[in-house]
């Protein structure tokens, strides 16, 4: 009897996810396709960014909030991605155009891929080097891990700065085909959101989040620490490999130093403040971020408030981002979601709960007041 | 490739040394925080661009003479490394350590796009102070007087340093600290006031470096920290974080190797800045914990 009424509980939720599932579809269908009167061509461009970030941001909550691994490398894994799609998806004709100063190289040249070939190739290539770097690497504990992967991120971006004949050294590569629509990015995103759903409920995912709480226990329950943390690793580079892919045709100029190891900085502040260790956390923070980093730019172009009339302060826009920023770790240092994951049980709950929090806030006021 | 005379030779080293020196100066900074906070602090290369900027308004604007801006940059950037600490990391003194990670990854996004508001990004060339560009003879040797002077200063503020850590009271505290803050408050150890006074010296340490650093490279622009502070960062690992001596000799050894790899594989010269990196992990590859760090030790 009591099965049955889970078994209800459980169809039902399963409907409500479908039918969100494809309104969310039908409204990124209705986007690209101009219907939306509030999405112009500006806002599609910062919805896949959305998307492109919610991929990297799991990226980096695979290794950094379920396995417990201090990296920062993401930014070097994204260039691989990006030059492999941008080399594979230009036609060879543009490339010759691109490649002015000193001719691409023949081989390089020559090469053309479809664009989910090259996406899924970006990853791959991202997920090999990730297989090498991991050897020395995962055997560092720490910060000392997450210097080494920063460092192995810088190198190749300097690598990729003195390769003239393959990516155009410093002067980057321009006129990449904007291949990458809205059902590109958001079509990879819900992907790799599914994928780390099924992933986190596996033996595998288990084995991360032992690892994660305690490297000894987990040992001494049968998990091999190397390999694990060697799959959590590669995995993670094949997701930033995608992203990357999808930000080069969608930004379609890239440069090296665009690639720089601050990068990680953002992707780290977007796992953070969803939530380490939280999948519902960091799609939501990766909207969040991204959107609010581009509402705040009419503050660059000056402004009034009431009787204050604030002149144009190119760069005021990033200086109040960050006081937000920190001030959103002072308060609410769990990020949106802690750990938790969204479930259509905490959704109906939720104005229960919300209810007991605030009455808890003034109770614990009246208390200090006390 | 390895034909070179005596004299080429040591004015490379020379050179090595005051870039050596440079880094060490940083580098305590970074190593001091670690120490007791167990925190990379991201800002601690921000501080250091906001007192070259300092240093840019009190001589080049305000035209103050230089002991005496010499001074106020000092005084001046202590008191912004003690004022980020007491705003962005003292209320996360019992929060996990990925909080104030990303506390001290906003105080340098604050710092360089306070700096791009502030001061514009337009470069702008940092003041000769008093002498210190001046090429010397010593023997077959030219160098800048610069070298002389960049090691005297620091083994001068090292030692003094290492008198305040190992003989002072407040050196025990700093100390007793950095190994458990609960034990230490036990033994009636002020712990904000103690950390306060590492912030205080790291950020007085990294404006002498600063200004000497200046006298180097001289174009300062709000990014101008983030390359030297991510080496600086770098030389405090390969030393072992949290250890001052660690610190001195990862910076001595990676200034010399940079200039000198420049100086023999100029071809290789576009690789420098990944060549800190490959020391890096060469040296964690043998002692994961660099040079002279605490090994971890598990517990069950």
């Amino acid at each position: 009897m009591k099965n049955e009424i889970k078994g209800a509980r459980e169809k039902r939720e399963f409907v409500l996810s479908v039918i969100s599932l494809l309104l969310m579809a039908a409204l990124v269908a209705m986007a690209q396709f101009d219907l939306l009167p509030i999405v112009g061509k500006y806002e599609k461009q910062v919805l896949n960014l959305c998307a492109i970030y919610t991929i990297l941001g799991l990226s980096m909550n695979l290794v950094n909030g379920f396995t417990g691994l201090f990296s920062l490398g993401q930014a070097g894994f994204m260039a691989i991605g990006a030059y492999t799609t941008s080399l594979l998806i230009m036609a060879p004709e543009t490339k010759d155009r691109v490649f002015y100063l000193e001719p691409i190289h023949p081989f390089v040249g020559a090469l053309q891929a479809p664009f989910w070939v090259a996406l899924l190739l970006s990853g791959l290539l991202a997920a090999v080097v990730a297989f090498f770097i991991g050897f020395p690497v995962l055997r560092l504990r720490g910060d000392y891990l997450a210097i080494a992967t920063l460092g192995f991120a810088e190198i190749i971006r300097i690598i990729f700065l003195n390769t003239q004949t393959v990516t155009n050294g410093s002067m980057g590569i321009k006129a990449i085909p904007p291949t990458a629509n809205l059902f590109w990015c958001f079509g990879a995103a819900a992907l790799m959101v599914l994928f780390m759903l099924r992933l986190i409920h596996s033996t595998y995912g288990r084995a991360f989040k032992a690892i994660r709480d305690d490297e000894i226990a987990a040992e001494a329950m049968g998990i091999n620490l190397f390999r694990h943390k060697m799959y959590a690793f590669i995995l993670s580079a094949f997701m930033a490999g995608v992203g990357g892919g999808l930000m080069a045709s969608v930004v379609s100029a890239i440069t090296p130093n665009l690639f720089r190891f601050t990068l990680a900085y953002d992707i780290l502040l977007i796992v953070v403040l969803g939530g380490m260790g939280s999948i519902t956390g960091t799609v939501v923070a990766a909207f969040v971020i991204t959107i609010a980093k581009e509402w705040l730019r009419w503050l660059d172009a000056g402004f009034t408030a009431g009787p204050l009339k604030v002149p144009e302060i190119p760069g005021l826009r990033m200086v109040v981002f960050s006081v937000l920023l920190m001030c959103i770790i002072l308060f609410y240092r769990q990020g949106f979601f802690g750990s938790k994951e969204f479930s259509w049980k905490g959704l109906a709950a939720l104005p229960k709960n919300l209810g007991i929090k605030i009455r808890r806030l003034f109770s614990r006021d009246k208390k200090e007041a006390a | 490739m390895f034909t070179f005379t005596l004299p080429e030779l040591l004015q490379q080293m020379a050179n090595g040394l005051t870039v050596g020196c440079l880094y060490a100066l940083v580098a305590i900074g970074y190593t001091m925080v670690y120490g007791i906070l167990r925190l990379i602090n991201f800002a601690h290369c921000d501080i250091f661009m906001m007192s070259m900027y300092f240093c840019f308004y009190s001589i080049s604007v305000f035209s103050l003479p230089w002991p005496v801006a010499l001074l106020l940059v000092v005084v001046a950037t202590a008191l912004l490394g003690v004022l980020i600490e007491k705003a962005a990391y003292r209320p996360l003194r019992e929060a996990p350590r990925i909080s104030l990670l990303i506390s001290a990854i906003g105080v340098s996004y604050l710092l360089e796009n306070l700096a791009t508001v502030l001061f514009t990004g337009v470069p702008r060339s940092f003041p000769a102070v008093g002498s210190l560009q001046k090429i010397v003879n010593l023997g077959d040797v030219r160098v800048q007087q610069l070298a002389i002077y960049a090691p005297v200063i620091m083994l001068l503020l090292l030692a003094a340093l290492l008198y305040l850590i190992n003989k002072t009271k407040t050196g025990m505290a700093m100390r007793a600290a950095s190994k458990d803050f609960e034990t230490a408050r036990l033994m009636g150890i002020n712990v904000n006031k103690t950390i306060s006074v590492t912030f205080l010296v790291g950020s007085a340490l990294a404006a002498v470096g600063a200004v000497i650093w200046g006298q180097k490279y001289s174009q300062i622009q709000p990014y101008v920290g983030v390359m030297p502070g991510l080496k600086c960062f770098i030389a405090a690992v390969i030393g072992g974080i949290g250890n001052i001596k660690g610190a001195v000799v990862g910076s001595l050894m990676l200034g010399m190797l940079e200039i000198l790899m420049v100086w023999r594989f100029s071809a290789l010269s576009g690789f420098k800045d990944a060549f800190a990196f490959i020391i890096l992990i060469i040296i964690l590859i043998f002692k994961p914990t660099g040079l002279f760090g605490e090994t971890f030790v598990d517990k069950v």
